[in-house]
């Protein structure tokens, strides 16, 4: 991969494009399993516009990463590297994490926070195939009834909530598609 | 130094990177005080650095921001905070609760309902609901930690032990999703029953404090009560003087100095769009237009 593939694929005007695909972020934490579309990243192949969007708007030297065997390649640690900066560490030191739901197993690995510091956990940014079909339905905070979303699969995600207020908390991310599963919903098989 | 010399709202990259992972963190954990580096801002402790911080993270430059003060759109604190985000941030702005996407408020939350695709966000004095009960931070953190809430209870029965009531009447203290006692912000207890499942998504900054907490929309949010004492949002006992309002928050204004007074609403806005509405209360007869 040559330097000019490196540099390029971040945001061009960082305050607005951060600050427009933030708000996508905090939609999709907010409104479990609902999609909001974010834009303005071209990482470089496995990961997703998506992912990479939310790395440049969340991810930076202070917030250290783990990349999963999928997405760990010279191109993307390069490109990782010079528009975040983010310390690349093993999953049990992370903040963040980037991988496909099979590479980031197993998912205890990831930092689920104290009982004084519930905040000091992981965020997983899982990339998924596609945003379709549906296989969960959530109900909890950020929902108004229940809701219908396409997870990798539920047992993990039905232990993570028995565990609140700690637990880790997802992104998913299928192209430019964003949606996310915090520790607090209660997941059920569709 | 012109207004272009600054990042779009103001804060660096960085700092915003910052506040907006702790602000997804407290959406995670509804009703949990996130830490955060808060950072000095030119205005003064008091004067909503935690509300400003959180607005400044969030805004995108397509947003239309309203601010109020205890209600108002026209105070001291809602014209400053509002022209700070004209001149860093050039958003649009307005007084119109209904046409705004952000809405940062002191003290109150709008009589008019929030949508889906609305933000609030509290400005908080002090975060900590056990702070004047236990002063220490490291004491409360465990006692969130264990779900220890019973020194509230008790602060609120010795309201009724020596009132006959609970006098507690803002800053009302809730319980989140029935894990984490939350301060509300001062907004009047009149208002807590909007906390909960609210379309919006509401995020409260506390800047001198530097805690930063959220609740998502739909949340389940209980203000704290006894079953033989419920909770009771109360307001003042007459109608807006201006509009004719009878469920709307109200401000009392005393007018002269041999008792008089009149009852306004403290929501500005609801209050002007009730009167271009042609209603009328008892101090404010019809225009002869």
């Amino acid at each position: 991969m040559d330097h000019a593939e490196i540099l390029a694929g971040g945001f061009d005007d960082p305050a607005a494009q951060s600050a427009r695909a933030f708000r996508a972020c905090l939609e999709a934490m907010a409104r479990p399993g609902r999609i909001q579309p974010i834009t303005g990243a071209a990482p470089p192949a496995p990961i997703s516009p998506a992912a990479g969007a939310v790395l440049l708007t969340l991810v930076d030297t202070t917030t250290p990463l783990y990349l999963a065997p999928s997405q760990d390649t010279q191109a993307t640690r390069q490109w990782i590297a010079f528009h975040c900066g983010a310390p690349i560490v093993p999953a049990e030191e992370a903040a963040f994490a980037l991988g496909a739901w099979g590479a980031l197993q197993p998912v205890s690995r990831f930092a689920i926070g104290t009982a004084d510091y519930p905040d000091r956990a992981a965020t997983l940014i899982v990339e998924m195939p596609g945003a379709t079909p549906p296989s969960a339905r959530l109900a909890g905070p950020g929902i108004e009834t229940c809701h219908e979303a396409c997870l990798p699969e539920i047992a993990a995600f039905a232990a993570n909530r028995t565990q609140f207020p700690l637990g880790f908390d997802c992104y998913f991310s299928a192209g430019s598609q964003l949606w996310a599963l915090p520790r607090s919903t209660n997941v059920e098989a569709l | 130094m012109s207004e272009a010399a600054y990042n779009f709202a103001y804060l660096d990259e960085a700092t915003k990177r910052m506040i907006r992972r702790a602000l997804l963190k407290g959406l995670a954990i509804p009703g949990y005080q996130v830490p955060f580096a808060s950072r000095e801002m030119p205005m003064p402790y008091g004067w909503g650095t935690g509300g400003v911080q959180v607005t400044a993270a969030c805004l995108t430059p397509e947003d239309c921001l309203k601010v109020i003060d205890q209600g108002a759109d026209d105070t001291t604190n809602a014209v400053s905070i509002r022209k700070f985000f004209e001149r860093t941030a050039g958003v649009a702005t307005t007084e119109h609760t209904a046409e705004a996407s952000v809405i940062q408020t002191r003290h109150r939350i709008p009589e008019q309902a929030l949508t889906e695709g609305q933000i609030l966000v509290y400005q908080v004095p002090i975060p900590e609901p056990l702070r004047f009960l236990e002063p220490r931070e490291s004491e409360t953190r465990r006692m969130h930690a264990l779900e220890e809430y019973g020194l509230m209870h008790v602060k609120l029965y010795e309201d009724i032990a020596r009132h006959g009531a609970i006098a507690t009447s803002y800053a009302y203290p809730v319980k989140v999703e029935g894990r984490y006692v939350m301060d509300p912000s001062p907004i009047p207890k009149f208002d807590n029953p909007k906390l909960g499942g609210n379309a919006a998504i509401q995020l409260f900054g506390a800047g001198r404090e530097q805690r930063i907490y959220a609740l998502p929309p739909y949340t389940q949010v209980v203000s704290l009560d006894f079953e033989d004492h419920p909770f009771e949002p109360s307001k003042a006992d007459h109608d807006c003087d201006l509009c004719g309002a009878a469920q709307s928050y109200l401000d009392e204004v005393i007018t002269d100095d041999r008792g008089g007074r009149m009852f306004i609403c403290s929501d500005t806005d609801f209050c002007a769009s009730r009167r271009a509405d042609g209603l009328r209360g008892r101090l404010s007869p019809e225009e002869a237009a």
